[in-house]
């Protein structure tokens, strides 16, 4: 009851306020990043993203067409994460559509109809929950209301189901198409009633199912690999090879021979080559004889950084760290039996199968893009200041992403910018910038390499009586103080017990670039975390699940306990298993979802074999139970590949892993059956794009641990030569 | 040079270098754009199309290579076997992006049309030589053997 109150009153304010909040927030986001440019922040703000998209009398995200049917607007990116279909769901239940005539439209960017469009931190079906049930639930009110008048009975005795309004005295009953011109004639209501969870007949069932699976299968679906336009031009970059390098000079003569090469020149991130095809623009680019300056380019192997990382965790550098944990005395001295863990993570490439690319053109002032671009708001930023221009002059088409992972949103907008940059050569020719693989994998924008070490002091009782944990990391974001590297960390709920918690971040600056990677800081904190706890529960000689319920139970972490529980109870922890067989556990909380997992594991040859992996998962009222399961395996299969085989290296700064043949993704014959199973809640729902990623590199690594008696000290679990390290081993 | 390729049923006069990997004349050329380029190397399966029936990865033949063989591409694939393997990746929901589909399916088809009723090792070698980066892997495994059952049914 009192949650309904309080969206009641969220959604009193009128549309023009819940939009200007929204500029608020994504002004706030583009001064951090671009303050420099106060004219298209101001921009942004005052000029909105675009024109006025298809006007609706339904507002801007639902449109009811003669046919029957309904489009729901998706202004996120669909990167294969299913958020067009948890949008809809939310639409379609308030509204009472028949789930089979609706259909999902992605939005161009358009700042003033919709607001900041930024597809991020797994938030997208958290932020949307109150605006998307509201549009739905007001668009029934005004059918409603039609039906009610033109047969002149009370709105109380209409009833909507499948999309058809109907009387119940009298029988009546009519489509959407054939009410909605009276429909339109009313006026929105502020605040529509919303249904209670407890009556939903759509969400959280399995007919929640994706709507992109036809041209998926069919070789329709048009990415942005794929777009063709009249008199486009094909171009490709020779990048550094080495981050931080510069242009010194480049001859094109060679390239400007091959047969369909149309010009070459350099923008500041190397050479651009442009031609009628892909192919001829890939000899092009290969046919270029450019020079590099590296006085500035990192030079550095990654044994060598991870020894400065080393150092820097030490104290014995000039970088100071940002403290973001604290509690009791931080300074406290630490006894002698402190146990004492490290943990070294690589940089991972995020390897969408589509890598980068877009498609720009520029007409005067007016700026067209085409891509699949997680930050699109920001993007318009970005593009009018390269074009010379206003965000509202910056058309977006938001095109579905082969995978993203983080990658496509990027603070710089990288890509995006740069086939700006050769759009500006191109006399207003459109032009798509491919990026091929190699370029991909070596392009940055990496989950950062990472070391851990942490100190803990067991009480009396076998639970931590102090902790100092320090991480070293460079930034994702310029912004923040680094707080995402330790997420997963803050708050964390073994730290009840602790006297003192001391919790510090470093973060060296090197010319690497840095980025979001699914799961974001989880996806090292995670492994550290409940790795560690495995090892403080061997040491207290304590069954794992058993001192994470005290520890929970404890923090009053009810949510993690009830995770806890059900995994017990479903992946037979406890029970018997074959010899030589092992399971292992992990449980996470990553923006706002809380995940369990449990892998069973046997060492083959040196290796770990993963067979089954039983996952609990509490994301809130749950939308589509399928498209959860779907997240959750592939979040497995995604976790799984890092936990094994990810890191980039870098040998004199070279990046040495450029093609799958060197950064092995998880295949087919290593992938273990998942089995997953959802929590019942009513609480609000949360995101399920990233929380299935982190544990399941500890729970591999915990199982381990029971079977070879050896902690793993970094990741991948595989290739941990390749990082200089010698305390990577499987034993068997 | 000029070549004559056969691609989905008809003759196409393409002028091209032969050393253009089949896959971009299908993409930039023919604009059968349903064929992905995912790396190039013959790592991903994403370009996977059918030369003379057999499964093949696109990106690295050369035109000169295919131009008297019958190309299939994912746009034109059809038969019993394609019909049920996507009736199967349909009522399973497989894809999430989608990038790795046209290739998966390519596969998939091939497979069981040479063997009725695959076994996971069987399922495992026609298939890991295509990457999936979403992981839809069981997925993929599973409406494989959902097709195949439906496969079975019709002949009986
Ligand atoms: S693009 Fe041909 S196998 Fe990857
Ligand atoms: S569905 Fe995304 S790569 Fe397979």
């Amino acid at each position: 009851m009192t949650e309904s109150k309080v969206e009641k009153r969220r959604f009193a304010m009128t549309r023009r306020r819940l939009i200007l909040g929204g500029s608020l927030v994504g002004g706030a986001l583009v001064v951090g990043y671009t303050a420099t440019h106060p004219m298209q922040v101001a921009g942004a703000i005052l000029q909105g993203g675009g024109s006025d998209p298809e006007p609706s009398v339904f507002g801007p995200f639902v449109r009811i067409g003669a046919d029957d049917w309904v489009t729901v607007v998706n202004k996120h990116q669909e990167m294969g994460q299913g958020i067009h279909t948890a949008l809809a769901a939310m639409v379609a239940e308030e509204l009472d559509a028949d789930w089979d005539r609706v259909r999902v439209v992605d939005a161009r960017g358009n700042f003033r109809a919709y607001g900041p469009q930024l597809t991020a931190g797994s938030n997208s079906v958290a932020s949307n929950w109150d605006t998307l049930r509201n549009a739905g639930a007001a668009a029934r009110t005004m059918f409603v209301a039609a039906a009610a008048a033109r047969w002149g009975v009370s709105p109380q005795s209409i009833a909507i189901r499948d999309s058809i309004v109907s009387h119940t005295g009298s029988g009546r009953s009519a489509t959407f198409a054939e009410l909605l011109t009276d429909a339109s004639r009313q006026t929105p209501p502020q605040a529509p009633e919303l249904k209670q969870p407890e009556d939903y007949r759509l969400i959280g069932t399995d007919r929640v199912r994706r709507k992109d699976t036809v041209p998926k299968i069919t070789g329709g679906q048009v990415y942005t690999q794929d777009v063709d336009l009249p008199d486009m031009l094909v171009a490709m970059v020779a990048h550094s090879p080495r981050f931080g390098g510069k242009l010194a000079r480049f001859d094109a003569s060679d390239a400007l021979k091959i047969p369909a090469v149309v010009d070459a020149f350099a923008i500041e991130t190397g050479v651009a080559v442009v031609a009628e095809n892909t192919f001829a623009a890939r000899r092009g680019r290969d046919a270029l004889r450019v020079e590099w300056d590296d006085s500035k380019a990192e030079t550095r192997s990654t044994p060598e950084l991870f020894r400065y990382y080393h150092e820097v965790a030490a104290g014995r550098t000039d970088i100071e760290p940002n403290v973001l944990e604290t509690k009791g005395h931080p300074d406290a001295q630490f006894g002698s039996d402190v146990l004492e863990f490290t943990f070294d993570f690589p940089y991972l490439a995020h390897a969408p199968l589509e890598p980068m690319n877009c498609v720009a053109q520029i007409d005067g002032w007016d700026i067209k893009i085409m891509s699949g671009t997680q930050l699109v708001t920001l993007d318009q930023v970005h593009a009018a200041r390269i074009g010379l221009t206003i965000p509202g002059k910056v058309d977006i088409e938001v095109l579905p992403a082969g995978g993203s992972f983080g990658r496509r949103g990027t603070a710089t907008s990288d890509f995006v910018v740069e086939c700006l940059r050769i759009a500006r050569h191109t006399n207003g020719r459109p032009v798509k910038l491919i990026w091929t693989r190699e370029d991909d994998m070596a392009g940055g924008f990496y989950r950062p390499m990472v070391h851990h070490r942490a100190w803990i002091e067991l009480g009396p009782d076998g639970f931590p009586a102090r902790w100092r944990h320090h991480v070293v990391s460079q930034e994702m974001v310029p912004i923040g103080g680094n707080f995402q590297n330790f997420e997963g960390i803050t708050g964390s709920p073994y730290f009840v017990t602790a006297s003192v918690v001391d919790g510090k971040i470093f973060s060296p600056s090197h010319p690497v670039q840095c980025g979001f990677w699914r799961s974001v800081g989880l996806s090292h904190t995670g492994m550290v975390m409940e790795h560690i706890i495995d090892q403080l529960a061997r040491q207290a000689r304590r069954d794992p699940a058993d001192y994470r319920w005290a520890l929970y139970q404890r923090a009053g972490a009810a949510r993690h306990l009830a995770v806890l529980n059900e995994l017990c109870l479903k992946s037979g922890w406890g029970s018997p298993i074959e010899t030589g067989w092992a399971r292992g556990m992990a449980i996470t909380e990553c923006f706002g979802t809380v995940v369990g997992q449990v892998a069973e594991v046997r060492i083959q040859e040196g290796r770990p074999v993963v067979r089954k992996v039983t996952a609990v998962v509490d994301c809130g009222i749950p939308i589509s139970p399928d498209q959860i399961a779907a997240q959750m395996e592939g979040s497995i299969g995604f976790g799984l590949t890092a936990a094994l085989y990810g890191a980039v290296t870098l040998k004199d700064g070279f990046v040495q892993e450029t093609n799958f043949d060197s950064y092995p993704i998880l295949r087919m014959n290593e992938m273990p059956t998942v089995e997953t199973h959802i929590i019942r809640s009513a609480n609000r729902p949360t995101g399920m794009g990233e929380p299935g990623v982190p544990p399941i590199a500890p729970a591999v690594a915990n199982a381990m641990l029971i079977l070879t008696g050896s902690p793993t000290t970094s990741l991948p679990i595989l290739s941990g030569n390749a990082l200089g390290n010698s305390n990577v081993s499987v034993r068997s | 040079m000029s070549y004559a390729i056969f691609v989905n049923g008809q003759i196409h006069h393409v002028e091209d270098d032969g050393q253009t990997p089949l896959l971009w004349v299908l993409r930039d050329t023919l604009k059968l754009t349903g064929t992905k380029y995912g790396c190039g190397v013959a790592q991903c399966g994403a370009c996977t199309v059918h030369v003379d029936g057999q499964p093949m990865r696109s990106c690295t033949l050369p035109l000169e290579i295919v131009a008297s063989s019958q190309i299939t591409t994912i746009e034109a694939v059809e038969g019993a076997e394609a019909e049920a393997v996507r009736a199967a990746w349909l009522a399973r929901d497989v894809p999430q992006c989608g990038f790795c589909q046209s290739g998966q399916i390519m596969c998939a088809v091939a497979l069981l049309r040479t063997v009725g009723s695959p076994t996971d090792g069987d399922v495992d070698t026609a298939m890991s030589g295509n990457i999936c980066r979403c992981a839809t892997y069981n997925r993929i495994r599973a409406a494989i053997h959902d097709a195949a059952g439906t496969l079975r049914g019709q002949t009986t």
